[in-house]
């Protein structure tokens, strides 16, 4: 198989992929009762009535959490190749690896003397 | 042209046979084999719902489904006729786009994964080069959905939920993709068909089982089952981020986490068991899927156990556990898996053939050693640092006893 039929591969599954699980939710779309009435379609919060707007500001922790991922994550990206080579080279390319490692690692102990990353 | 091995030469045969246009045929053949792959864990999943809840059943002393059909097999069928028929409430100020696309995206993500996944030697949806990288991105999509669910679900249990379960499941993939990054070092290749065939002499399992542990205790984090199921927590958010969901989307939002603690199963027998990798597999292909389903069936049951005997972690204990415990262990097991790799090929302690498991030995017997020292140094580590901790706490507490 060439590179192309092997992407139309996975192309043609992102597009059949949701069909799947589509299929399910419109027959019981199309088989269940539909009775809705206010009452019915109020807030689940307990009988209690919601206060205020719904779609609140969130806390800053969760942002730091997402920066310190995306680091990682975009260490992770580099990370690929230089682990699917490893076997061919030489001790300066380890050397590189695990300072390219230490660097990030040096985020991560950052983050962790500053208290970031308890859940405060 | 012979029409004898179907499932490889379907297009080749479709267009010889029938007459069709050979693109054509090969967008049919791509498209059946897109169904089959597709379709295989949602089946499977069925199975799960019933193993699911009679293992359950057994570690909490009850027998669990056995009235509909043998054994109860059929109560899985008996469910989703039950759950087509409930009413689909969509609460009021939800957004509906967005609200009705999350369970479908949540399904998808788990989905796109076998795409890559090897079945049989010769069975392989589609052997990527990138495979490993494939799967990292396409796992984050499950979190999409979750955020997508919380937001758009119009309740403020549902965010809260989805905010925590968002900063879990981002969390656990750093070392989830860490863990990942030793078998592809170790196999020289990102490709799962070239991992497991890396693994035909000796299992990854028993080079670094490091590895192993912390790729199935982040995948289970991953799936957000207990112990680490924060995202339902019952008693402070009522049930997470599906809670405005009724009937078949509540439903496949289950089928999803279902089908993903065993698609984890089937990647940690891909990754670290050695695959379809078994007796006779050279002649009867088909083999090959049994071997691979036996050995997944193994750490879905584990994974079952550890749901079911565990109890629920706090929220800071889980973003602590992960961020000083796995995520440093992780990044030391790289460069020590890295380094120990450079020592063998210095030492000359390479297999010749790779495929021979006697001669696997010795590079086996260094690495496993390099993990076993790991694993007592972080044992070490963590005892002297609770012991110290534990000191402290006494002397605070019962000062009138520090001089005794």
């Amino acid at each position: 198989m060439n590179v192309l039929s092997e992407w139309a591969f996975i192309g043609v599954f992102f597009v059949l992929a949701p069909i799947l699980p589509a299929v399910p939710i419109l027959l019981g779309g199309v088989l269940s009762p539909k009775k809705p009435n206010a009452i019915k379609q109020a807030t689940y919060e307990c009988g209690v009535e919601t206060v205020g707007d719904t779609w609140v500001q969130f806390k800053v922790q969760y942002y730091i959490y997402g920066l310190v991922f995306l680091i990682f994550d975009v260490e992770m990206v580099f990370l690929f190749p230089w682990a699917v080579a490893y076997g061919q080279l030489d001790f300066f390319a380890f050397a590189a690896g695990v300072l390219f490692i230490f660097l990030l690692s040096d985020a991560l102990v950052y983050a962790w003397k500053k208290n970031a990353l308890e859940w405060a | 042209m012979e029409c004898r091995d179907i499932i490889n030469t379907f297009a080749p045969c479709l267009s010889d046979t029938l007459g069709v246009s050979t693109d054509l045929a090969n967008f049919l053949s791509i498209t059946l084999g897109v169904l089959i792959v597709a379709t295989f864990p949602l089946l499977v999943t069925i199975l799960l719902i019933w193993v699911e809840r009679k293992f359950a059943a057994r570690v909490q002393d009850r027998i669990g489904p056995n009235r509909v059909g043998p054994f109860g097999l059929f109560q899985p069928f008996a469910d989703v006729i039950k759950l087509l028929g409930k009413e689909d409430i969509t609460p009021a100020g939800a957004d509906k786009w967005i609200y009705n696309a999350s369970p479908v995206v949540m399904v998808m993500a788990v989905l796109l994964i076998w795409a890559v996944i090897p079945l049989t030697p010769v069975h392989v949806g589609v052997d990527l080069e990138i495979g490993a990288l494939y799967f990292v991105a396409v796992a984050s999509i499950g979190t999409l959905s979750v955020i997508m669910a919380g937001w758009a679900s119009n309740n403020k249990y549902a965010l809260l939920g989805s905010f925590r379960v968002v900063a879990q499941l981002i969390s656990y993939e750093v070392p989830l993709a860490l863990a990942l990054l030793v078998p592809v070092m170790l196999a020289g290749s990102m490709s799962m068909v070239g991992i497991v065939e890396a693994q035909t002499g000796m299992w990854f399992v028993f080079m670094v089982p490091v590895s192993a542990f912390l790729f199935f205790i982040s995948s289970q984090a991953e799936t957000g089952r207990a112990p680490f199921d924060l995202l339902e927590a019952e008693s402070e958010l009522v049930a997470g981020f599906n809670i405005e969901y009724s009937g078949m989307k509540f439903a496949m939002f289950f089928a999803g986490e279902f089908m993903h603690v065993f698609t984890n199963g089937v990647l940690m027998a891909v990754l670290f068991t050695g695959g379809y990798i078994g007796p006779f597999v050279d002649q009867i292909p088909l083999l090959g899927l049994v071997y691979l389903l036996a050995k997944a069936s193994i750490w879905y049951l584990l994974s079952l156990l550890m749901r079911n005997a565990l109890p629920r972690v706090r929220i800071d204990q889980l973003m602590l556990f992960n961020w000083l415990f796995l995520v440093p262990v992780s990044i030391i097991n790289l460069i020590l898996v890295a380094f120990l790799m450079f020592v063998i090929r210095e030492l000359g302690l390479q297999p010749d053939d790779p495929r021979d498991f006697v001669q696997n030995i010795p590079q086996t017997v260094v690495l496993l050693l390099g993990n076993v020292a790991l694993l007592i140094g972080t044992l070490t580590v963590i005892r002297n640092r609770f012991r110290a901790e534990r000191l402290a706490e006494q002397s605070t507490m019962l000062p009138a006893q520090a001089g005794d």
